[in-house]
């Protein structure tokens, strides 16, 4: 004992410890290479088109990243707690059409529906993780599941209740103008007006990276997507921690529920399929590892970003849109190549 | 904590027959068996851990060592005997029940998340807050301040408390397992084969810090399958075979050559020889197997007077 204990006279800087400069340990955040992507896309559009740098073009491409990035926000956290979630598109939809539906139906107040939908949503959110945890099925299947029943109920129960593939208008009824203030309105800076949505995101990223950075629980989403089991044994609560992921990904499919139908009046019930796709996107070209326990809240916003500068650069770089996929496809895979590289790197170091 | 000053006084008094009286006990086991549907893993395993003892679980793999631990650690439960803690009798149904009752494993292979900074895997599970409700935030610097000064204390060298545990030796993360363990009030440590994966150096390391965990008052069990591990630092030793306890023995009743002749059994090694010599092995090495069964037969033939107690 008394050896062990002579030789820790540690000084304060260990000889052993090199000196990383501050580019390196920036280099070892996950978001990096998101934000080396996006700083490139950007720059690429300003130069091909020069209405792309226009406030009112920016104020449009950051309402369009926000539409994807309030889903990427908890779709990456779930990411990062080694989950994925593919009921979310269609899940939103499902938000939007149970307040709409039960307002019109029972002729309340919208915000007795609005706060009906979040009961919904939260529940979504509930038996997607729910269930995971009793069966231990893979969550692909879990939630490829809940996708296909969540459209067939969409399409089924609107037709069902207002006889129509899309809801009726609920423009004229209570309660719907102060919803839309908090759901689609704008504000305007300096004479441009910018989505309510946009603030959101911004609101909900800072939230939900002082979760992971600096809460109890942000630990427990990196360790129970790094290693379960491990986590389990340290005991800390696996089921709570994946179950309430699940949760926040349903809050997040709720607010854009409700901004898709107070944006317009009415929803299209067949609407939402396939954007599950953009959520996971935005989280994984941000830098979120897909088998879990490495990201960051930043990192899908960033990813979020990047798409809605290529959705709309391409317009702005009067280019057929037709090319859109193909470039997000590219994307994708010069993203999660430059995370790869950019993590070893950093690790190495 | 007046406890546990008589319980270890009353353990030195009696330390001849310790099996008899429970409460005595920090930790006991009564005739705990378990079984996996029809095939029985655990029959009649009976033993005990004190305060500032090394109880050394020995056997071969496939012998029940994981089905003890997990019984004690809370993942499994028993489905016959007894278990005490401190003289109660009880049944755990998570690891985080067992955890409250001071019992703390560090398992072979999932003692860590090896994406996480040290810090924060050192407290995984039991962080520190500040602050009210839902502002309640992690006390990030004070955590790894504790963590670097714990695991200094342990006798731990550690370059950055920031990197990922994956980057650190498996030794090395071993050993941050274990501060952990003792960091937080464990009263019982289970160490899960913690040599099984590490070289001769690094073994020494973390049998170190066994001791180090045994001389802070902890009750220390040690799985392995290594005599020569077990042996010097252990002061009882409990065999496994095929899920039974053949033997459970005080240091002082039995020497290594016997604890390592218990362990391989002298017969399996004299016919192992047999066979490499059959198979044309290489002299030396069938030269050095049987005169390991010399040695152990040897040993074996010549029982101490007290005889080794058996469970």
């Amino acid at each position: 004992m008394t050896i062990t204990q002579t030789k820790i006279a540690s000084p304060a800087t260990d000889e052993r410890v090199a000196k990383r400069n501050p580019l390196q340990k920036l280099l070892g955040r996950p978001e990096v290479g998101a934000l080396v992507g996006a700083i490139v896309l950007f720059v690429f559009f300003a130069l091909v088109s020069p209405t792309f740098t226009q406030p009112n073009a920016l104020a449009t491409i950051l309402y369009g990243s926000s539409t994807i990035g309030i889903m990427a926000v908890g779709v990456s956290l779930l990411m990062i707690g080694g989950e994925f979630d593919l009921s979310t598109g269609v899940a939103v939809i499902s938000s939007a059409l149970t307040a709409s539906m039960f307002s019109w139906y029972f002729s309340t107040n919208v915000w007795v529906g609005v706060l009906l939908a979040l009961l919904v949503s939260l529940g979504i959110g509930f038996i997607n993780g729910w269930i995971l945890m009793k069966t231990k099925l893979p969550s692909f299947i879990v939630t490829l599941a809940t996708f296909l029943m969540l459209t067939g109920l969409n399409l089924g129960l609107t037709r069902l209740i207002g006889g129509s593939v899309s809801s009726p208008s609920i423009s004229n009824m209570d309660g719907f103008d102060t919803a839309r203030g908090v759901f689609a309105s704008a504000v305007n800076i300096a004479g441009i007006e910018v989505k309510i949505t946009v603030f959101i995101w911004i609101a909900l990223v800072a939230v939900a990276t002082w979760v992971l950075m600096r809460t109890r629980v942000g630990n427990w989403i990196f360790a129970v997507g790094g290693d379960e089991n491990a986590a389990r044994a340290v005991g800390v609560p696996v089921k709570a921690t994946k179950i309430g992921l699940f949760m926040g990904v349903g809050f997040c499919g709720w607010v854009l529920g409700m901004h898709n139908l107070f944006a317009f009046d009415t929803v299209q019930s067949g609407e939402g399929v396939g954007n599950e796709f953009l959520y996971i996107i935005a989280a994984v070209i941000g830098g979120c590892l897909l088998t879990g326990g490495y990201g960051s809240a930043i990192g899908g916003a960033i990813g979020a970003f990047i798409f809605g500068m290529a959705n709309k650069g391409i317009v702005y770089a009067q280019w057929n849109p037709d090319w859109f996929k193909f470039f997000l496809g590219l994307m994708l895979l010069l993203a999660t190549i430059v995370n790869l590289i950019v993590k070893r790197r950093a690790e190495l170091k | 904590m007046n406890a546990h000053k008589i319980d270890q006084q009353t353990l030195l008094k009696n330390e001849r027959d310790p099996l008899t009286h429970t409460p005595v006990h920090l930790l006991s086991l009564e005739g705990v068996g378990k079984h996996y549907g029809n095939i029985i893993a655990l029959s009649d395993v009976t033993m005990a851990v004190d305060n500032g003892r090394v109880t050394c679980v020995l056997g071969d793999n496939g012998a029940g060592k994981s089905t003890l631990i997990k019984i004690i650690a809370g993942l499994h439960q028993h489905d016959a005997g007894v278990l005490n803690i401190m003289g109660e009798e009880r049944k755990f149904s998570s690891p985080r029940d067992a955890l409250d009752a001071g019992i703390a494993t560090v398992y072979q292979d999932l003692a860590v998340v090896p994406l996480m900074p040290i810090w924060r895997n050192f407290f995984l599970g039991s962080e520190l807050t500040s602050g009210f409700g839902p502002f309640k935030s992690m006390d990030v610097e004070k955590m790894k301040d504790i963590t670097k000064k714990e695991l200094a204390d342990m006798g731990i060298d550690l370059r950055d408390v920031e990197q990922p545990i994956g980057q650190l030796s498996g030794g090395e993360r071993q050993c941050v397992a274990i501060a952990r363990a003792v960091y937080f009030g464990a009263k019982v440590l289970i160490l899960d084969e913690p040599t099984a994966a590490l070289g001769v150096k690094q073994s020494g390391v973390v049998l170190r810090y066994i001791l180090q965990a045994r001389d802070r008052g902890l009750g220390v069990i040690f799985i392995t399958h290594n005599p020569h591990h077990a042996f010097p630092v252990g002061d009882r030793f409990l065999l496994l075979k095929r899920g039974k306890s053949i033997g459970y023995y005080d240091k002082k009743d039995i020497t290594l050559d016997e604890l390592t002749a218990q362990m391989a059994g002298g017969a399996e090694l004299a016919e192992l020889a047999h066979e490499l010599e059959q198979l044309g092995g290489h002299s030396d090495v069938v030269k050095e197997v049987q005169a390991e069964v010399a040695d152990v037969t040897h040993g074996a033939e010549t029982p101490k007077e007290s005889g080794p107690r058996h469970a």
